[in-house]
């Protein structure tokens, strides 16, 4: 039901998503940012379980700020969607250690600290528990981003980057349920080189499909902006506005 | 004829710390490369930025590590480590040596004729800040050091802007606004004593 989508345009990029954070049935809040700024020019809208979505995206946060301190300059947004895809194609196929330890512990009479290589660990995880061995081996961040960033010799740009670490160059992309809508609208009304108010107005036509056409269209959105002056929150569409905690 | 500005002695960890370190440069590299991964994970385990006690502390803890274990050799260096408070932006000043102390200042110098830096900073030491206490620096520096930009690295760090490189003509410009000065003391110094004599 998470809903995240963007374009690029003239020159600049622009990422919407919706802003609720959802366990089962139960909304737990409606007004939750899940575009992140990585860096003074680049935005990240990452949709999926929650608690991949913010460690993920905080690791990367943090590694783009490494290097510009290491490095003096900043990544560019090309390198940084490529170092994103990296880490989760290296998550996509490390065995879980920590995990598969835990199996161990549980089939000794006596737990204690594990002490081999993972070779072993996993044969003896095979031979023990065979069905639990095989859901366990590979450990996915289960999140997707659409990173947009702004460069100064090359222009905005966008990247799509699902959880099994694929990885495109976009001009338009859309993530969750409501992708089927927003990527309908944006494919019949997108031209390349549209102004900031042309791309508003698509990404408010396809949050008005989403809300009107999603079955649970989450009400809230957040809609962020990428250019040569920076990344910046632009707007919220909101619905329904969350009540105010009163002070104590 | 080596590139003026590539090797570097002070230099950022964080937006809000810096670092200038004197002796072995190659282990000051590691140093600085640990330091600020440190100064991320910090960010990234507990979401605040580090205290200059913080990473200093870190830093010494680092540098006394090697100082107790086998097959190892101490980091042949001492660091300057200045920085604002993330939250109550009190600016403060580290310094630490090979063995693994650390200690806060108002004012210091190190490596090598840093005796001599640190009596002038004693007896001129004023709490000032912008423009005086560039000008208190250099006049600290060039106590030991052959006058002239080419020849001195200055850093102010700002709050507002972090760490920020002068460049040589701001340098040279500063350096001859002390000369002037101090020509004119020597002046004022003899012409009082100029009546007295004729």
């Amino acid at each position: 039901m998470e809903c995240v989508f963007g374009l690029v345009g003239n020159d600049f990029a622009i990422v919407a998503a919706d802003s609720s954070a959802v366990h089962s049935i139960l909304v737990h809040k409606s007004n939750e940012d899940k575009i992140m700024i990585l860096d003074s020019h680049k935005l990240i809208a990452a949709s999926g379980e929650s608690g991949d979505r913010v460690q993920f995206t905080e690791y990367v946060q943090k590694n783009v700020a490494l290097y510009q301190f290491r490095n003096g300059i900043p990544l560019t947004t090309a390198a940084a969607a490529n170092f994103t895809r990296g880490e989760l194609a290296t998550a996509l196929r490390k065995a879980s250690i920590f995990v598969a330890v835990a199996i161990y512990n549980k089939a000794l009479p006596c737990p204690g600290l594990y002490k081999g290589g993972i070779t072993s660990l996993l044969v003896y995880c095979i031979t023990h528990r065979t069905r639990d061995a095989a859901l366990l081996i590979s450990n996915p961040y289960f999140v997707n981003i659409l990173l947009a960033g702004y460069d100064k010799e090359t222009g905005p740009s966008l990247f799509y980057i699902d959880y099994i670490a694929t990885l495109h160059k976009v001009d338009k992309g859309a993530f969750g349920y409501g992708s089927y809508f927003s990527l309908a609208m944006m494919d019949r009304h997108y031209k390349s080189g549209m102004t900031v108010e042309e791309a508003i107005d698509l990404v408010d036509k396809c949050i008005m499909e989403i809300r009107s056409r999603l079955v649970v269209a989450p009400p809230n959105f957040v809609i962020k902006i990428v250019d040569k002056d920076g990344a910046r929150e632009y707007a919220w569409r909101e619905s329904v506005k969350d009540a105010a905690v009163p002070s104590a | 004829m080596c590139t003026n500005r590539s090797v570097r002695k002070i230099v950022s960890l964080d937006d809000h710390i810096a670092l200038a370190c004197a002796g072995l440069k190659a282990d000051a590299r590691v140093l600085i490369n640990r330091a600020r991964i440190e100064c991320q994970s910090h960010r990234l385990t507990v979401e605040d930025p580090v205290t200059v006690e913080y990473i200093t502390r870190y830093i010494a803890g680092l540098q006394q590590k090697y100082t107790q274990s086998g097959g190892v050799r101490p980091f042949g260096l001492s660091t300057l480590i200045v920085g604002f408070d993330p939250y109550t932006g009190v600016p403060s000043l580290y310094q630490t040596d090979p063995s693994g102390t650390f200690s806060a200042w108002k004012a210091n110098a190190t490596g090598r004729n840093s005796n001599s830096m640190r009596e002038f900073l004693e007896k001129n030491y004023k709490e000032t800040s912008g423009h005086d206490t560039i000008k208190l620096a250099i006049r600290a520096l060039l106590e030991v050091v052959e006058s002239g930009g080419k020849n001195i690295e200055v850093a102010t760090i700002t709050k507002e802007h972090g760490l920020r490189q002068l460049e040589e003509s701001e340098i040279d410009a500063i350096v001859a606004e002390i000369e002037a000065e101090k020509a004119a003391a020597e002046a004022a110094k003899k012409a009082p004593a100029a009546p007295k004599e004729t």
